[in-house]
């Protein structure tokens, strides 16, 4: 209609009109769309500053030096968390150290030696899916394997293993993700000198790709870290008045590792305990271990984003 | 340059009748030399057919064509950078002289081949690190590891590559910081630091302003007195400009070889007549 000439108007005067009415159109889409996005962001974020601020005004009078530094205790005021943030520190070093490695190898190794087929294809689809696989199957597999098949018992050691298979995926996927966003000129120039595929894998793309692991491994941990369904499947305790013996001691040979093999807590599974107990004092005391877990959780994710942004200016400069 | 057309037009008629590859004898000795080379990407795309040229040494060849003629992919073929990526076929040969060596026989080794024949690329791209290092790049890969001889080298190359009194206070910072003529002439030397026995250069000046080409055809030039360069360019004046021998191609075909002012004003071939006139291409 916007190309016949009707009345007296010439057929450019119609198009000009209708231009005009598109334009006016678009722009109320445009601002209805805004208004929208802005709606549910507010409600979104209120929800959550809410819950955040409920939790620290709750919780964080109770943070003092005390409860950082005492056992859990059948009285709420004389409890703490120290065995709940020793345990997980410690699992989440466990994790850590075995995660990591295996993942960023798997992703390097499906990136650039595996051969594109089928089967790597398969291989990819799966991994995607495990990122999304529930926690707790993670932790039935684990009690089954770990703790009954291997017999392992419930230990630092088993937990670290559970939470590492948890975030395996996350790990190689942003590991894939971030040596196929390394431009393919820079690979070319590499190859160009000569180098073989383990100088290029070493020496360029493992640099280039650092930021990018670094913070899928952090925002792996960051995940472990608050994680409890598969902690309690396999029988994390829940009352622990001991610490496992330090990992670093001043004897030869300084490093030990038998605290691997101890029974263990952790900070979700001492607020979940202490969220389940009727007396209201206790109930202060979890949201002051909330206050600390989420103070962990956002530090972890505080250093990815800096790791992120001190190699990127590294290299982009 | 601009005046070559009509010096072709007085010598059209001249040798017309000219085989694609005259049997010209070379005064220069042979480096290289490509025989019936057929190549096809994974797609089954074939981008290059039976093509045959030898590459001159210590000359600047130059390969000219319209876009989608394959002279890209005839470069790479030299050194098997079509290796990195699966499915890629070449036939035929490409010969390494005086050793005779097939590059693209079963029993080359892509990383040895590259190891002997330095690349620069389209656009500029240094690795991020210092500028030192991206000299230093090619020895490091080498298993070079005296401080000592490496520092000579980077030096000798800097120098080679006409860049080393812009750089020579700076050789830390990093190559990211630099112009992008100044990185272009930094890969140029980064190529040149292991001594290879040809250097390629994948269109380099395309992404370059005309005072930083100008820079890089000059060291080009200068560079052939003691490297065996081959050079592809979209850029006719500049094959004219710097090449001794050029090879004008066309949809995967060698149409032409000679020598540049031969080309230039008495192409054989109506085709390249047609290009180098700019009535196609």
């Amino acid at each position: 209609m916007a190309f016949t000439s009707s009345g007296n108007l010439s057929s450019a005067e119609m198009s000009t009109r209708d231009a005009i009415g598109a334009v006016n159109r678009a722009k109320r889409i445009d601002k209805i769309f805004a208004v929208g996005g802005i709606l549910v962001m507010v409600i979104a974020m209120g929800l959550l500053f809410a819950l955040i601020g409920d939790l620290v005004v709750r919780g964080l009078g109770r943070i003092d030096y005390d409860f950082l530094t005492s056992f859990p205790s059948r009285r709420a005021e004389r409890a703490g968390i120290l065995s709940a943030w020793v345990g997980s520190i410690l699992v989440m070093l466990t994790t850590a150290f075995l995660a990591i490695p295996v993942g960023v190898a798997a992703g390097l190794y499906l990136e650039e030696y595996a051969r594109k087929g089928w089967l790597s294809n398969i291989i990819e689809i799966n991994v995607s899916n495990l990122a999304g696989v529930p926690s707790i199957i993670y932790g039935l597999l684990a009690l089954g394997l770990f703790v009954y098949g291997l017999d392992l018992g419930k230990t630092i050691l088993v937990a670290g293993m559970t939470l590492g298979l948890l975030i395996l995926p996350i790990v190689i996927v942003s590991t894939r993700e971030a040596v196929r966003a390394i431009p393919r000129v820079i690979k070319e120039g590499a190859y160009g000198l000569g180098a073989d595929q383990w100088q290029v894998m070493w020496h360029y793309i493992i640099p280039a790709a650092r930021p990018g692991i670094l913070t899928g491994a952090i925002v792996g941990l960051s995940r472990a870290i608050g994680e409890t369904a598969p902690i309690i499947t396999i029988g994390a305790l829940t009352f622990i008045a001991f610490l496992p013996p330090a990992p670093v001691s001043g004897d030869f040979p300084f490093i030990n590792f038998d605290w691997l093999t101890d029974g263990f807590t952790v900070l979700p599974i001492q607020m979940f305990n202490w969220i389940s107990r009727p007396q209201a004092d206790f109930h202060v005391n979890a949201a002051a271990t909330g206050v600390v877990l989420m103070a962990l959780t956002l530090s972890l994710n505080g250093i990815a984003i800096w790791i992120r942004y001190r190699l990127r200016r590294e290299h982009h400069n | 340059m601009t005046n070559m057309p009509d010096k072709r037009a007085a010598e059209a008629t001249t040798d017309a009748d000219q085989p694609p590859i005259p049997p010209r004898k070379e005064k220069a000795p042979l480096r290289a030399r490509v025989e019936n080379l057929n190549f096809y990407y994974a797609d089954g795309f074939q981008a290059l057919r039976n093509v045959s040229m030898p590459i001159l040494d210590r000359q600047v060849t130059a390969l000219i064509g319209p876009s989608g003629c394959g002279k890209s992919t005839l470069l790479r073929c030299y050194n098997r950078m079509h290796d990195l990526y699966p499915g890629n076929r070449y036939e035929g040969s490409v010969i390494l002289e005086p050793e005779g060596e097939n590059l693209i026989g079963p029993d080359a080794d892509p990383v040895l081949v590259r190891l002997r024949i330095g690349m620069v690329f389209q656009k500029p791209n240094p690795f991020p690190k210092s500028i030192y290092e991206n000299v230093a790049a090619g020895l490091r890969v080498r298993g070079v590891r005296n401080r000592a001889l490496i520092d000579e080298a980077v030096e000798t190359a800097l120098r080679r590559a006409a860049i080393w009194d812009e750089v020579k206070d700076r050789l830390d910072g990093s190559a990211y910081d630099m112009s992008g003529g100044q990185q272009q002439r930094l890969c140029i030397a980064r190529a040149l630091a292991p001594n290879p026995e040809i250097l390629l250069l994948d269109e380099p000046t395309s992404a370059l302003d005309p005072i930083a080409t100008a820079k890089v055809e000059d060291l080009v030039q200068e560079l052939s007195k003691d490297v065996t360069v081959v050079i592809v360019t979209h850029n006719m004046q500049q094959a004219a400009r710097i090449s001794n021998r050029t090879a004008f191609m066309h949809i995967g075909q060698l149409m032409e070889f000679d020598e540049t002012s031969k080309i230039f004003t008495n192409p054989s071939h109506p085709r390249t007549e047609a290009y180098i006139t700019g009535r196609y291409g």
